[in-house]
């Protein structure tokens, strides 16, 4: 951000954070709880484009899949695969609202990466939102299945007695932080590759430069791409992983 | 922290702020704020309108899509399980078949092997009995021979006798000599056997 300052001096201009801005579609004025802003505009395409894929997609209910139906087949194996793999077979009854997590990030993700889109997941209050609801859902679970055993998870019985009192410190610090990483990794991913993409955009301004500038963004771009799927597996995967804790807190 | 002129840069509004800053302190705040995840005024409305994404996409998956992708890959399950157990039907069918053809095949071999070898007993008995019938038919015939030989030899021997003793007279006749018929006889038997 500094550098965008000093480079104002030059004859560029560097707005790298703009596409974050949150602003009223319709009108100028405050941003109220209910406003419709570019974010309601943004997971209402992400909900469509859900909707496109997994209800439309598998409209025809065909034995032998087309595209559609294949994708949409291929997400839902995916997700299903990860929580039965990571989360045991009795993760499985929570396999939906993995998936609409997963598909919501993922959508989010990739809907971002469009010329002049808004990326809803790169913004914190957003994928802190979920971060919580995972961490206290799978914390109220955790308790609820298993009670006062679920502190298990903090008492590392593998470890010799001398060291558990610290490694519990330990755990329980980790425990605690687990939403705060889960947040800030989804949505510092996409707010810096984003952003790194305007810079470079912003450096194509110069003649000299540009042919460079438009390689760096396709390759960064490239690079986005790979994030976008990344970083909604990383988050899945992860709230599988907090499931599993929650669903056997014994190591 | 550039503080002024970094958020005047980002809020791309540093015109309307320099006029109007105070009559906007929502403006600024919005302005202090720098990075636009960091405004924590529009938090509100974001999360509002995640839930109602959320909410939304989970009603849909829940009520549509999940049940309706399961269904199909249940029934996908099934019809290939179903053609699994017709494929191994089938085979089982065609080694049956083939297990029959096999059968069918060492029988008929068993059946021409059997055939071959009676035909060559029977050939083998014909011969025999041919060969004996021949045997038996060149002995009576070797037998009728010799005994038509022996005939022939004892008819010639009574033959030269008489031609001797007819030759004899002859010559003694011719002879101007006249002899009776005994004497020649006798003189030709005895010469005969001589």
């Amino acid at each position: 951000m500094a550098d965008a300052a000093q480079s104002e001096g030059g004859g560029l201009v560097f707005h790298p954070m703009d596409q974050f801005k949150v602003v009223p579609l319709f009108g100028e004025g405050d941003v109220h709880w209910y406003t419709i802003t570019n974010v309601t505009l943004w997971m209402a395409i992400c909900v469509a484009c859900v909707a496109a894929l997994m209800v439309l997609g598998a409209r025809g209910r065909a034995v032998v899949p087309g595209r559609a139906q294949s994708l949409a087949e291929l997400a839902y194996g995916f997700v299903y695969k990860m929580v039965e793999d990571v989360a045991g077979k009795d993760g499985v009854k929570y396999f939906p609202y993995i998936m609409v997590l997963f598909l919501f990030i993922v959508f989010s993700n990739f809907l971002g990466l469009l010329p002049l889109a808004f990326t809803t997941t790169s913004h914190i209050a957003v994928t802190a939102v979920l971060a919580m609801a995972v961490f206290l859902s799978v914390t109220i679970l955790g308790f609820v299945k298993h009670g006062s055993h679920f502190l298990g998870l903090f008492w590392v019985t593998a470890a010799p007695l001398p060291l558990r009192p610290i490694l519990a410190i330990i755990e329980v610090i980790s425990y605690f932080v687990r939403p705060v990483s889960h947040s800030i990794r989804l949505a510092g991913n996409m707010m810096a590759g984003h952003a790194v993409i305007k810079v470079f955009a912003g450096f194509a301004a110069i003649a000299a430069i540009s042919p460079l500038s438009v390689v760096a963004i396709t390759a960064m771009y490239g690079l986005e791409v790979l994030v976008a799927f990344i970083q909604a597996y990383v988050f899945t995967i992860l709230t599988c992983v907090y499931l599993k804790d929650a669903l056997h807190p014994g190591h | 922290m550039a503080n002024e002129t970094h958020g005047t840069d980002a809020a791309g509004e540093a015109v309307v702020l320099h006029g109007q800053t105070v009559e906007h302190p929502t403006e600024l705040q919005h302005v202090e704020a720098g990075m636009p995840q960091l405004d924590f005024t529009t938090y509100a409305n974001q999360i509002f309108w995640l839930i109602v994404a959320l909410a939304a996409i989970y009603w849909i998956l829940s009520k549509i899509a999940l049940p309706r992708i399961a269904m199909i890959l249940a029934e996908r399950r099934g019809t290939i399980s179903n053609n699994i157990a017709a494929a191994e039907e089938l085979k089982a069918q065609a080694m049956e078949a083939e297990r029959a053809y096999e059968k069918a095949l060492a029988d008929a071999k068993a059946e021409s092997a059997r055939i071959v070898a009676e035909a060559k007993a029977e050939i083998k008995a014909e011969l025999a009995a041919a060969v004996e019938k021949a045997d038996a038919e060149i002995a009576a015939k070797t037998a009728e021979s010799e005994k038509a030989i022996a005939g022939i030899r004892e008819g010639a021997l009574e033959s030269v006798e008489a031609v001797a003793k007819d030759t004899a007279a002859a010559l003694v006749s011719a002879l101007g000599m006249s002899a009776d018929q005994a004497a020649i006889d006798a003189a030709v038997d005895s010469r005969v056997k001589g």
